[in-house]
């Protein structure tokens, strides 16, 4: 059995304010320390998944669907407080999946937020799935869009079809792709449908075989548009690593205290470049082969 | 630059910036998703997306009906649960416990065991555990599928919407009416479920009334008191309303003490912000009924497993210890009965269902076996029941026993079904406290402070009823 | 007027958000902005919440937090 083995690019990795993505395939990095700290252990895993989404989703169907766990699933905002981790293999790649709170936004004060918006940001996912209500896209596409300013590795899970059918909702989810840059699949965990083209999509954007493309962010005014492009370059050249500089410069200028407090004590810099995508594929390819 | 540098760096510029710049951070965001909504959704006919979901909020948000349905969907789940959790007992019990003690009994008398141990094990430990599980399964079996499938189809927020103001008045969370219902069915998944209050010191308070909601293994008590001693005291034809209506009084109570212990720590120890609540009301769903039946009833059952296992096994060795080991005559529960005795009178109770909540903390269910027993045994008549050995009995005679060998009073039963759903939480409801707050100070108030409040409350009925000379 | 001012059925739209801190963070982030529109659709038996249709959600606000949002009443559509 052979395995397609992405090819590298020419473009070395390195310090980046634009935003993220732009050099995605190569400059995935795998974040070994931060999610030790963060209470995962990554030593049976090639890729980390994050699942994040709104309450009453179906987030929880869709952890269950994808890593087969037995897990409760409620239909009230809020059940989905504490953290739940589950694996899954697939064509020969072992992934762990990560359960976020549910959350309406990551810029709130509330604990779940603060959890959420860390593990994404310092836990650094190969790929973070958010789950997407169909039938209130307005409302759960402001989490997306903040997520996008974190990380462009991302895959939308657009759950609950069935009800949108129900109530005569249709989607576009080849425009809805474009627009978000990423890629955008249509499931209905309830049913089992869709879920093995979210694994594949899982896959191809944990393995860098997909081409993210950069999404323009929200347009800001400009006089704070400066501000934040000025700070992220201070950011950029203090962190190299850091690839969502203009997140974190955004949250510095809002004052948050829990990102003031990571600059502080220099966390933010704990990114550590061990590993590329590309060399787990090609360790995981190996596994199989042997 | 360096780190402080560039902290510095964020202040000065945020100085310069418009002040609600940050809400348009957000606004801005939103107009995104706005207008890619607009380019990739499609919506068919809005109304009739809202129809069905009006009609049902209409209904069960009603300022009438709404209650009514609360009232009766709740009463209904645990009319089912005990009217189904019948048969299923009966028939766990007569294997578990009928076949199961006497087979494994003789086993052990036939392999030469000495009594000690046959005692120990066989009418201590094994009894204990299996008892639990035939009294505990069927019942959680039935109630926690029910509760999830309510959940699932979405019922559950509007509950805490039309209960809100009750809650929000007496200083709790929103969210605390639907923890709450949860300790109906067990009190430490009531706890649990406190995880969805985010703020700790709601949380607490959440925790700590949570004992007030009387969970599974406290009805058969409070039905039985009912039935024996509230319920003949009308006319046959009555008798079951009325027993029915005892318990469903102190249910009430429980809810209102709930309510009043809520307002009074939110007021002392616990005082503090309210937090930001937003309650959103999802649509109603359709739930997969089989596949959380079969979910929810794996969970629960091996939870009773697990519980029967770790608690119940332990406490029933405790009392057949304390039974057949002798200190200097009488057996250890003799002598315990005894001092607790001048206690449990001032309480209206006795040393007998003292002693029997003392060893039963880990399990709510064998509280009237327990009593039972030690009543036949160091009671006045001589039944040639023996010493240790838990035991049922149909509920007249069970009736008999109490009121000629006990000396059991209206005054007695009545106390016992208050002391019942005041008394502090079983052990695996403390355990489980302690592992969510990781506060021994809190683990102990949410035990004490209960405890605490049944020995108020009962002491005070037991003077009160002297006193007016009913007793 | 205030939004806690809205009758049943009536809808309007956002125009302020006197709330600050957490509780505005929070109105925010379930989408409730100047210029959008939402409908008062359910009273609490009680009378406390108010459930609120916003951008296709509902969601129930107590009158102490719909009272920091101002808003213009607009015409029933067709």
């Amino acid at each position: 059995m052979s395995v397609e083995l992405p090819m590298p690019l020419s473009k070395a990795p390195g310090p980046s304010d634009s935003p993220p993505g732009h050099a995605c395939g190569s400059c995935a990095v795998f974040n070994v320390a931060n999610l030790e700290r963060l209470g995962v252990n990554t030593a049976s895993s090639d890729f980390v998944i994050a699942l994040a989404g709104n309450p009453n989703t179906g987030k929880s169907t869709v952890f269950n669907a994808l890593t087969g766990l037995r897990q409760h699933v409620g239909n009230w905002p809020g059940t989905t407080v504490v953290r739940a981790e589950g694996a899954f293999r697939h064509q020969g790649a072992a992934y762990k999946v990560v359960d976020l709170p549910g959350t309406y936004s990551l810029l709130s004060s509330s604990s779940d937020e603060h959890a959420a918006c860390d593990f994404l940001l310092f836990g650094d996912p190969d790929v973070t799935v958010v789950v997407v209500d169909a039938t209130r896209l307005e409302r759960n596409l402001n989490l997306v869009l903040q997520i996008l300013q974190i990380t462009n590795r991302v895959v939308i899970a657009l759950n609950l079809m069935d009800e949108a059918q129900r109530h005569g909702i249709s989607i576009d989810t080849r425009h809805l792709s474009r627009e978000l840059g990423v890629p955008v699949v249509p499931t209905s965990a309830r049913k089992g449908r869709g879920i093995p083209e979210l694994l594949e999509a899982i896959a191809q954007v944990a393995q860098g075989r997909t081409a993210l493309k950069a999404r323009t962010t929200a347009r800001l005014a400009p006089v704070v548009e400066r501000s934040v492009s000025t700070l992220a370059g201070q950011l950029s050249a203090e962190f190299p690593g850091l690839a969502n500089s203009r997140w974190v410069a955004l949250r510095l200028l809002e004052g948050d205290p829990s990102t003031e407090r990571a600059v502080r004590d220099g966390s933010l810099g704990d990114v550590d470049r061990q590993h590329s995508a590309r060399q787990r594929a090609l360790e995981a390819a190996e596994r199989t082969a042997s | 630059m360096s780190a402080p540098r560039i902290l510095e760096s964020a202040t000065r510029l945020r100085a310069e910036l418009p002040r609600g710049f940050a809400d348009d951070v957000v606004a801005s965001i939103y107009d995104d998703a706005e207008r890619i909504v607009r380019h990739s959704v499609t919506s068919d006919s809005k109304r009739a997306r809202l129809g069905m979901d009006q009609v049902l909020d209409r209904a069960l948000t009603h300022r009438v009906w709404g209650f009514v349905v609360m009232g009766v969907l709740f009463y209904g789940v645990f009319w089912f649960t005990i009217v189904g959790a019948a048969l299923p007992s009966d028939l766990l019990y007569t294997l578990l416990v009928d076949k199961g003690h006497s087979s494994l009994r003789g086993l052990f008398v036939d392999l030469g065991a000495a009594p000690w141990m046959t005692g120990l094990l066989i009418d201590g430990v094994y009894l204990g555990t299996v008892w639990v599980v035939a009294v505990m399964l069927p019942p959680m079996a039935i109630f926690f599928p029910l509760f999830t499938l309510l959940e699932d189809f979405g019922y559950l927020p509007r509950v805490a919407f039309n209960l809100d103001r009750v809650f929000a008045k007496s200083g709790a969370h929103g969210n605390q009416s639907l923890t709450m219902m949860m300790g109906y069915g067990c009190n430490a998944a009531g706890v649990t479920a406190t995880r969805i209050i985010d703020s700790p010191r709601e949380r607490l308070i959440a925790t700590i009334t949570n004992n007030f909601s009387i969970c599974n293994g406290r009805w058969p008590t409070l039905i039985l008191m009912g039935t024996i001693f509230v319920g003949t005291l009308v006319p046959a034809p009555l008798a079951g309303l009325v027993a029915a209506g005892a318990v469903v009084a102190v249910a009430v109570l429980g809810i209102v003490t709930t309510l009043l212990v809520s307002w009074v720590l939110s007021r002392t120890v616990l005082r503090g912000e309210t937090s930001v609540y937003t309650l959103e009301l999802p649509p109603y769903r359709r739930p997969q009924v089989w596949r959380t039946i079969y979910i929810s009833l794996v969970d629960r059952t091996l939870k009773v497993l697990r519980r029967a296992l770790v608690m119940a096994a332990p406490a029933g060795a405790v009392i057949w210890l304390i039974s057949n080991v002798t200190v200097s005559g009488p057996s250890l529960a003799a002598h315990l009965v005894r001092a607790m005795d001048p206690l449990g009178m001032t309480l209206g109770l006795n040393g007998i269902i003292l002693l029997a909540y003392l060893v039963a903390i880990p399990a709510n269910e064998i509280i009237i076996p327990t009593i039972l027993m030690l009543t036949m045994t160091l009671g006045p008549l001589q039944y040639g029941v023996q010493g240790g050995v838990m035991l049922d009995l149909p509920e007249a005679q069970a009736g008999t026993v109490l009121i000629q060998a006990g000396g059991w009073t209206l005054l007695t039963a009545i106390n016992l079904m208050l002391f019942s759903m005041l008394h502090n939480p079983c052990s695996t409801t403390v355990l489980t406290i302690w592992k969510e707050t990781g506060s021994l100070k809190w683990t102990a108030t949410a035990t004490f402070l209960p405890l605490a409040l049944a020995f108020a409350v009962t002491a005070t009925t037991a003077s009160v009823a002297r006193l007016a000379g009913w007793v | 007027m205030n939004l806690d001012e809205l009758p049943r059925d009536g809808r309007a739209v956002v125009t302020r958000l006197d709330s600050t801190g957490a509780d505005r963070r929070r109105l925010m982030d379930l989408g409730v902005l100047p210029g959008i529109v939402v409908r008062a659709a359910r009273i609490s038996p009680l009378g406390d919440p108010t459930a609120y249709l916003v951008r296709g959600s509902m969601i129930a606000l107590r009158r102490s937090q719909a009272r920091g949002i101002h808003v213009e009443p607009c015409a029933e559509e067709a």
